[in-house]
């Protein structure tokens, strides 16, 4: 059944204002759809502290991923002001999670909901300088972000005094030029400042020592983009959205061999079923479900059972997953998975910063492993040592979550399809080391 | 004897007027790179030089940047850079059938410019265009639901 989807002010907070013809939402649309009213709102009405308390009781959640209180982060900034100096808002629009396409439809439809999430958000937090940080692929991004910045500015949005207020900020574009890890939070502020995108050591936090120094707050678009709908209409309202203890709606979709691929604007607690089989329509004809990642690259498989669970940060964190981007991508049964290991961690490989050892030098022996299972040339050990380098990759063995994001995926598909691992073992290789107490050479050239 | 290298009066313009929006001019390398490569194709070792004297910092420290981002090119390019997307979404719609066809077609593997510059065959991360898979991005232009047929079709409009 094709479900279509009505989208209201009401119930679709993030995109109520599209086009069906999916152009740009420029100023003057924007505006007599009710755009700018949260912050002219929050600049005459409110005060930046109750702004902060506002999106913490909406229990808005980053969208980024990793799913941390918004409110909570906004917080974290110090209260203390010292207006010669800046503090500085960065909009996270480096989206380049592999099977990710979220952040580019609001870019690109609505970027004046996200200026205006931009602007709220800067006014909680009295930052007065922000960055949109776009990745430099996002060709029509940038030009409709350029143009929407100036049409804000015109507007008198973006500026000193902004509306007689009293509040001043300057927003500009930066783009990247391409590599995955600045996406990530300090690593993305150490390429704003021009330097190579390796993240950087917490404690000092970025809210207290981020941007040249300065208290610095990192939000993903999707987050921003919810800010005015909840200082709008409130908290209770954004939380009446949602179907399980997450709250709002979220972009969410599947991609795959599925009928009809995409993203919709879903309560937090539908199933993955239902967008699989009422949005994106079910498996292609003759295919059926292997396996699926709720969102992105690295996050941990899951299989055709999991399916009936509800899409929110806890539930899919229980079943050993992560929500993550919410972008689900369905793997159908012609697909081998230590192919398709292989082919995601090649791209964690490649894209590891290169700063700490256990991933630089952790992901091209994984990927190097599974190059010689999928070639059927795998030695009987080969699986074992995998797993200890799941460990040696794990949540605090390593810099920053770029290698434990991409052993999630690996770890998962062991777990659920080991056989498939023991199958690219060849029965006339051997492990010279049967007990893998330390290092192993490698007997293959790495080429990407 | 070599003449001098020279940036032009508008790619210094363009990098000086970067300058006002950040507090340290370090942070104009990464678009003064990129300002410089869209005008000449590449980054040669002179025009690194030559920026990092703009930016008051050393060149190695520039260098040091260009060769950590995967959109600044150190050596020359062909005219046209053909982007194809190999992460995952597009691996399961089939890019390498389009990458096979592509290397081929132009007689190079990836990495490479084919013979007459016209072209360079390069990887790139997720473009964020999963629903429309396979994808590739040739210089600015993203291009949808490929075939290994569309795919050749395409090359035709860019000379």
């Amino acid at each position: 059944m094709n479900k279509k989807i009505v989208r209201m002010e009401e119930t679709h907070p993030l995109t109520w204002r599209m086009r069906d013809d999916k152009k740009t939402v420029w100023i003057e649309e924007y505006s007599n759809k009710n755009g700018y009213s949260a912050f002219k709102k929050a600049l005459h009405q409110i005060t930046p502290k109750d702004a902060i308390n506002l999106v913490k009781e909406s229990g808005l959640k980053g969208r980024g991923g990793a799913g941390f209180s918004t409110g909570l982060k906004w917080s974290l900034m110090p209260e203390k002001i010292n207006n010669k100096e800046h503090r500085y808002l960065l909009c996270n629009a480096d989206e380049m999670e592999p099977g990710t396409y979220k952040d580019r439809l609001l870019i690109e439809q609505l970027p004046h909901q996200l200026i205006e999430g931009i602007l709220l958000s800067a006014f909680a937090i009295q930052a007065t300088r922000g960055y949109i940080f776009l990745r430099g692929e996002y060709i029509k991004g940038e030009y409709v972000l350029k143009k929407s910045i100036q049409e804000a500015i015109n507007s008198g949005y973006i500026g000193l005094n902004i509306l007689n207020s009293g509040f001043n900020f300057d927003l500009f574009l930066h783009t990247g030029a391409g590599r995955y890890i600045c996406g990530e939070e300090t690593a993305l502020i150490n390429s704003l400042e021009g330097r190579r995108a390796n993240p950087r050591f917490k404690p000092p936090f970025p809210a207290t020592f981020g941007l040249w120094g300065k208290p610095t707050c990192v939000n993903n678009v999707e987050t921003l983009s919810n800010v005015p709908s909840i200082i709008l209409n409130g908290s209770n309202w954004y939380k009446n959205l949602s179907k399980s203890s997450d709250t709002g709606t979220k972009l969410m979709g599947f991609s795959g061999k599925v009928n009809n691929p995409g993203v919709w604007e879903l309560p937090f607690g539908i199933t993955a079923r239902e967008i699989l089989e009422d949005y994106a329509l079910g498996m292609r004809s003759g295919l059926s479900l292997k396996a699926w990642q709720p969102g992105g690259a690295g996050t941990d498989f899951l299989t055709p059972k999991h399916l009936d669970l509800s899409m929110d940060f806890t539930t899919i964190s229980k079943a050993g997953s992560r929500l993550g981007t919410a972008l689900a991508m369905a793997v159908d049964n012609e697909i081998n998975m230590v192919s398709l290991v292989y082919n995601i961690e090649k791209f964690f490989a490649r894209e590891s910063c290169g700063l700490c050892t256990p991933c630089r030098d952790g992901l091209p022996w994984v990927v190097k492993i599974l190059r010689s299972l999928k070639n059927k040339d795998g030695q009987s050990n080969d699986i074992k040592i995998l797993e200890q380098l799941c460990i040696s990759l794990s949540p605090g063995k390593t810099f920053c979550a770029h290698a434990p994001g991409a052993i999630e995926p690996l770890q998962s598909a062991i777990k659920y399809f080991r056989s498939e691992f023991e199958d690219g073992i060849s029965i006339n290789k051997t492990n010279l080391n049967k007990n893998i107490t330390g290092i192993q050479s490698n007997k293959f050239n790495l080429k990407f | 004897m070599s003449t001098k290298f020279v940036l032009s009066s508008f790619e210094i313009n363009e990098i000086e007027n970067q300058k006002k929006h950040y507090e340290s001019y370090r942070a104009i390398a990464i678009e003064a790179l990129k300002i410089v490569q869209k005008q000449r194709g590449w980054v040669s070792n002179q025009a690194i030089v030559e920026i990092s004297k703009i930016l008051n910092i050393s060149a190695s420290d520039v260098e040091s940047i260009a060769t950590f981002y995967s959109q600044i090119y150190r050596q020359p390019v062909g005219r046209n850079i053909i982007r194809y997307c190999d992460s995952v979404v597009c691996y399961l719609t089939g890019y390498q059938k389009i990458k096979k066809v592509l290397e081929k077609h132009l007689s190079i593997q990836t990495g490479h410019t084919t013979i007459d510059k016209r072209f360079t065959l390069l990887p790139i991360c997720c473009l964020g265009n999963c629903d429309h898979s396979p994808t590739i991005m040739i210089n600015e232009d993203l291009h949808s639901k490929l075939t290994p047929e569309s795919v050749l079709n395409l090359l035709e409009s860019y000379k």
